[in-house]
């Protein structure tokens, strides 16, 4: 059986490209980190992959604010045949393929559109900007899935522990309108929370203040999947801060991080999809 | 809201386009809060509410359609933002206002980044190269504020005075200023005489800022005498006597910064104690090299190869496995770091970044910066000097540009330590570490090497090259003025290493570059005249040197330290395919020459020679310094302290005092896991509360081989000793690495169980003077005696010096008045650890646990913290007792081993009372401890006594046996982990400490709040 492929952007200043390729490869599918200029020069096309990933870091330096230069180059930017990224990307979509984006990634997606894109007019409609502590911060959150939501990507989660670093994470919604839309479709998809699950707008559990306490959205798709926090920087146990004591509580614990869920999850469903299309 | 295109009329001549953003008025300004706070809470000024704005001054042509659409689409984000263009916000709601520009020259990374994106939203044909948007900062105040407060506000809050531009007053709608660069064109060939008296000799070095001594000078005099170099000259159409570019050329490499005379200077060295007498040849030969030298050899003997490369290249070099090595190197930034904080931390970061990326083949992956700060107290009272900057605000702009510096480029920053001492309120210490690793072998050539040819192209990489520290901060205010690019102070621009770093990992991997350096002080003269030693030559044509403004003089171009750039060796017919990867990686190289074996380094201009100098004399010229150093004890006693105080309270103090309290703050500023490695971060547990020894990272995501980072500083017991000062620093970064589970190095072990150790000195001149410096001989002899025990620790434990630096000049002067540095010396240390999983963190674990002190405790409260809260120093400094040192760290190891130990933590500032209450810190437990144990020694010595090599640890019950059985008399069981969340110490049934942990807890958090 083929497996699952998946394309990780690298480049102008992303920087979470490797841990995100490991990911993807403890999860069983085949990853390959890619240059964006190579996709514009054309000499990889994004639909020869199952999954397109844009990682966190800081693209252009966030000089114009997070992810925007990333944006702007793939809106208006030509490749070489004419294209634009954006619209590679809408093929790639109607193709019934896969995107995530993580911190820089999401902020990325959000200011192309892609997220959470209710009324599937690829316009902006909230942003991710400055925290409330107007700061940068490497914490470890709680994350709490919306129940409702039906993205393959967060199947069988309920609460994760996840780090989130960044100082621009707070979500803003442009209006009324479209946070009814995000409610009515629950695209907000992780609420930050304590410990035990309760949703929270109290720092520090929740690290910037967003509207709706809200760390990830989806589109109604459910095929583009965008988060503030790392899971990919949770790929093993011993990424934990408290490992040691996880270890002595439980001496029995998987040695698997809760974060590659996520990527065990998406590759899981692509396969399962395939499997069930050739049978 | 687009607020369409206002009629505002532009001032300056190429001034074309102004574009600006700010927050919509239903947005929060956090930014607008923040420095509101700030000026209330370090200035005392109340500013009312402030709106916040971005300026974009655009010298580019675009037409009117053209700037509207890349205002609206490039630059606005329509959620939060509104734009005005040609025109900007003026409410009068705000009384005042400030505007902060950069100067000429200054990094302007917003700026570049604009551009780009206009490029790809109009699709115009347009220069991105040189500077065409600059962006300002605008802050508008509520208040109405004078025009005193307004400029307090700028130069103290809002910019430096150094790099920035600020108006400020009534906003009146309009700006007009940007920060062009314009120069003069009025380079002409200047030939300097030499044929002239000694006083004149240095009347030239002091005029042309060359820091060169009289006997330097006359070495340049007889060498320009020579008559076969005057034939020579003739024979090459130059000059007889030196141009000016020769004379930089020659003072940049004889520098102290490139050369180290100091270090390998002949010491007289006397100590007066014992009357003994020695003559030292040199400090580094003596003593670091040496050293490494001897644990090499012995190495040899028993056929293993770790030890790869130690000191000939930008990094130590050693082995991790087959497939991989390890590079790294610590470097000092701290006179940039006292003029600038966040440039000078921020250039620090990038620069010592460059150092992995450049030993030998180049293009590492790096893998984790650590950062060691030293600052004057967060409270300093005393009257600031001219020039002299808070150490608070020093902090803050140092921690920012460690932040940027790291974050921005993707790499964690896993290890530091911050340390106040009022000696540092003049020049701090930023200490910046960077770790990396390289395949063991790029294309079949291994990759440590740097292999260059006669013939080979010298290529430039990355940023361009302005007037930027050229003659560092001591560049002559008599030629700036206000078109004149700043060039004392830089700011570093992460984005374009970024670039630069990933361009080179792709290249090197498919065999397109042979070798690289960096280039960081002292610039292409630094960096081709270091590589051309290896081919014994090269030939640099300067005009090819791509320029961020118009006019730089040659000697400029040479010895320019503009940031982010590399040097490539790059052999012909690789070149076009080299290049052709630089443009689709937007990385901008340059061939400025190439490598001969002519013995010259032949510099030109326009195929004019601006320089012509024969290696040997260049690089092996400079004389010998000869130095005096005075050992004399001074007289020192233990105080008087009473041992029936209030603990509860001494505790307390103790836990938020400067040097113990937590840096959570500042730590959870800095990216700690970008890359997904690290195992160990500085603060664990189930809060993340709890701070840690040293830092484990694994190495990739298919093994748990991984490495222990640690470092070693305690200056303060140098005021008392400065051989143990040394001596524990060494053992302090040994500990933390034992502590969390690493193993001493075995020489017969063949797994290549490597240590690594940067060594790093920073010391107040020590070259006496009469006059200027009549402690000199006594700074120089405490400089001898920590050489000294480097040398001897490191041989006792076969633990090499792989790299490392000097910084010999750390004072600040001011009129009469001159503020040193105490002698400092920092260990940075990182080993191979096996097995990531099998590390020990520091915080406790379960309650029941048992807990014990290991290692041996002395009445040695000598310059520590509990002698400070009462304003004493003690004579009594904690000494290393290295042969007991090394027998009980084996049986940690062996506890290790047998998986015993649920949580280490090493004691030092505040000894056990405060390592028992940090190992509570952020965890559900309390103790209860019985320290009748410690027999001969009084209470304050038990709980707050700093001798070195002593751990406090738990272990499960179960294992009370085996444990006891392995450490014997090296253990004291003093009590166990409680349910409870409380510290309470007992002593001979005496109640010593009861106090809650969360009451320590708060004191600690909020220390340097």
């Amino acid at each position: 059986m083929k497996k699952v492929k998946v394309l990780v952007i690298t480049g102008y200043g992303i920087n979470c490209e490797e841990e995100l390729a490991a990911a993807y490869k403890l999860a069983g599918a085949e990853s390959k980190i890619v240059h964006l200029n190579d996709i514009f020069l054309e000499k990889e096309s994004i639909h020869e992959y199952d999954i397109l990933n844009f990682p966190g870091g800081f693209s252009f330096g966030d000089d114009l604010g997070s992810g925007k230069v990333l944006a702007n180059k793939m809106k208006y930017k030509k490749m070489e045949s004419g294209k634009t990224f954006l619209e590679e990307i809408k093929k790639f979509l109607d193709d019934g393929k896969f995107i995530l984006g993580i911190c820089n990634g999401f902020q990325f997606l959000v200011k192309m559109g892609l997220l959470p894109n209710t009324n599937g007019k690829f316009e902006q409609e909230v942003t991710l900007t400055r925290n409330n502590s107007a700061k940068y911060e490497d914490r470890w959150v709680h994350l709490k899935k919306n129940p409702n939501c039906e993205t393959p990507f967060l199947k069988d989660i309920d609460i994760m522990p996840c780090p989130v670093r960044h100082g621009e994470g707070k979500l803003i919604i442009k209006d009324e309108e479209i946070k009814t839309n995000i409610l009515d479709n629950n695209l907000n998809v992780f609420s930050y929370c304590d410990a035990d699950g309760n949703i929270t707008s109290e720092y520090p559990q929740n690290p910037n203040g967003a509207d709706l306490d809200c760390a990830a959205l989806t589109d109604p798709t459910g095929q583009i999947l965008g988060m503030m926090p790392h899971p990919e920087a949770f790929l093993s146990l011993y990424n934990h801060p408290n490992w040691g004591q996880l270890k002595r509580q439980n001496p029995e614990i998987s040695e698997d991080g809760e974060g590659l869920k996520i990527f065990r999850n998406i590759v899981e469903y692509i396969t399962t999809e395939r499997t069930e299309n050739t049978e | 809201m687009d607020m369409g295109t206002g009629e505002n009329e532009i001032n300056g001549e190429n001034l074309k386009n102004q574009i600006q953003l700010v927050l919509k008025e239903n947005i929060n300004d956090v930014l607008g809060e923040k420095i509101e706070k700030n000026a209330a809470s370090f200035l005392k000024i109340k500013t009312g509410k402030i709106k916040t704005g971005k300026v974009f001054n655009i010298t580019y042509d675009l037409s009117k359609e053209n700037i509207r659409k890349f205002a609206n689409l490039g630059l606005k984000d329509e959620i939060i933002n509104d734009v005005y263009i040609n025109s900007f916000y003026n409410d009068p709601f705000y009384k005042s206002f400030v505007l902060v520009a950069k100067q000429p020259g200054v990094t302007d990374d917003e700026g570049i980044s604009a551009q780009k994106t206009l490029i790809d939203i109009l699709d115009l044909k347009l220069d991105t190269k040189t500077q065409h948007i600059y962006t300002e900062d605008i802050y508008l105040f509520e208040n109405e504020l004078d025009e005193n407060i307004l400029k307090e506000l700028a130069e103290e809050l809002l910019g430096n005075k150094l790099i920035h531009h600020f108006e400020y007053g009534r906003f009146n709608g309009k700006i007009d200023y940007i920060p062009e660069v314009r120069i003069g064109k009025n380079y002409k060939s200047e030939t300097i005489d030499l044929n002239i008296s000694d006083d004149n000799l240095l009347k030239i070095s002091k005029d042309r800022l060359l820091s060169l001594n009289l006997k330097e000078m006359k070495a340049i005099q007889t060498y320009f005498a020579d008559e076969k170099i005057i034939e020579n000259r003739m024979k090459n159409n130059l000059s007889e006597m030196p141009t000016n570019c020769e004379m930089e050329v020659l003072a940049q490499t004889w520098s102290e910064h490139c050369k180290h005379k100091e270090f390998a200077a002949k010491i007289h060295y006397k100590n007066l104690e014992n009357g003994e007498e020695e003559t030292i040849d040199s400090l580094f030969k003596t003593y670091i090299r040496k050293s490494t030298e001897i644990v090499r050899e012995r190495l040899k003997n028993v056929g293993n190869n770790w030890l790869l490369k130690i000191f000939t290249d930008n990094a130590g070099v050693v082995k991790i496995n087959d497939k991989s090595i390890f590079v790294w190197k610590v470097e000092t930034h701290n006179s940039p770091s006292a003029i600038d904080p966040y440039g000078g931390a921020i250039t620090g970061i990038l620069g010592n970044n460059r150092d992995p990326l450049g030993t030998g083949i180049g293009g590492g992956k790096l893998l984790f910066n650590t950062n060691v700060l030293c600052f004057g107290t967060p409270n300093y009272d005393k009257e600031l000097l001219p020039g002299q900057l808070h150490p608070k605000r020093i902090f803050e702009g140092v921690r920012h540009g460690i932040e940027d510096g790291g974050n921005k480029s993707g790499v964690p920053t896993v290890n530091g330590s911050i340390i106040f001492d009022d000696r540092y309120s003049g020049k701090p210490l930023v200490y910046c570490g960077t770790g990396g690793v390289m395949p063991y072998q790029f294309n079949g050539v291994n990759s440590w090497l740097k292999p260059i040819d006669d013939g080979d192209l010298i290529i430039m990489a990355g940023g361009r090259v302005g007037k930027d520290g050229i003659h560092g901060a001591t560049f002559s205010s008599a030629e700036i003025d206000e078109n004149s690019p700043q060039s004392a102070v830089q700011i570093g621009s992460p984005i374009t290493q970024k670039l630069l770093s990933d361009f080179m990992q792709e290249a090197v991997k498919k065999g397109l570059i042979k070798s690289s350096t960096d280039n960081g002080a002292g610039g292409l003269s630094s960096s081709v005249g270091e590589l051309a030693e290896i081919t014994g030559g090269a030939v640099v044509n300067l005009e090819k040197v791509p320029l961020k403004y118009a006019n730089l003089k040659p000697w400029e171009i040479y010895v320019s330290e503009s940031q982010e750039r590399m040097t490539f060796v790059v052999e012909e017919d690789k070149k076009e395919p080299l290049f052709q990867l630089a443009k689709e990686r937007e990385v901008e190289l340059s061939d400025i020459g190439k490598f001969t074996s002519t013995g010259f380094i032949d510099v030109r201009y326009d195929d004019k020679k601006v320089a012509y100098l024969d290696m040997k004399f260049l690089h092996e010229g400079v004389p010998k310094k000869i130095m005096e150093a005075e050992w004399k004890k001074s007289e020192l006693n233990e105080p008087e302290i009473s041992s029936n105080l209030d603990y509860n309270e001494i505790l307390i103090k103790l836990m938020g005092s400067d040097n113990i309290c937590s840096r959570e703050n500042v730590i959870r500023q800095y990216d700690h896991e970008v890359k997904g490695k690290t195992i160990i971060k500085p603060l664990m547990g189930e809060n993340g509360k709890s701070p840690q020894d040293a830092a484990v990272m694994r190495l990739n995501f298919d093994s748990f081989e991984g490495i222990a980072i640690s470092n070693g500083i305690c200056p303060k017991y140098g005021d008392i000793n400065a051989y143990e000062m040394s001596a524990g620093a060494f053992d302090e970064a040994i500990r933390q690495i034992i502590s969390v589970g690493g193993k001493l190095p075995n020489i017969n072990d063949k797994t290549n169980r490597f240590w690594t150790v940067n060594d790093n000195f920073c010391v107040p001149d020590s070259a006496f003077d009469p006059v200027i410096n009549p402690d000199g001989k006594l700074k120089l002899a405490k400089l001898v005696q920590m050489n000294k025990a480097l040398f001897d620790m490191s041989v006792f434990y076969n633990i090499p010096m792989t790299s490392g630096k000097d910084s010999m000049k750390n004072d600040f002067k001011s009129g009469d008045i001159k503020i040193s540095v105490p002698p400092t010396i920092l260990y940075s240390m990182v080993a191979k650890i096996d097995d990531v999983r099998k590390t020990v963190t520091s915080n406790f674990k379960a309650d029941g646990d048992m807990i014990y002190i290991l290692g041996e405790t002395y009445d040695e409260l000598g310059a520590s913290e509990f002698y400070k809260l009462f304003d004493k120093l003690g004579a009594n400094v904690p000494k290393v007792r290295k042969e007991d040192t090394k027998e009980l760290y084996k049986k940690v190891m062996k506890a290790n081993d047998l998986a015993l130990i649920e949580s280490c933590h090493d004691l030092s500032d505040g000894g056990l009372g405060v390592a028992v209450c940090e190992s509570a810190i952020g965890t559900e437990f309390g103790v209860e401890l019985d320290v009748s144990d410690f027999k001969d020694l009084n209470l304050n010595a038990i709980l707050f006594s700093e001798s070195h090599s002593r751990f406090a640890v738990s272990i499960q019950p179960e294992n009370k046996k085996d444990f006891e059985r392995l450490f014997k008399d090296d253990c004291i069981f003093i009590g166990e982990v409680t349910s409870e969340k409380k510290m309470k110490i007992i002593r001979n049934n005496d109640k010593v400490i009861d106090i809650e942990i969360d009451k320590l807890q708060r004191a600690w958090d909020e220390g340097l709040k």
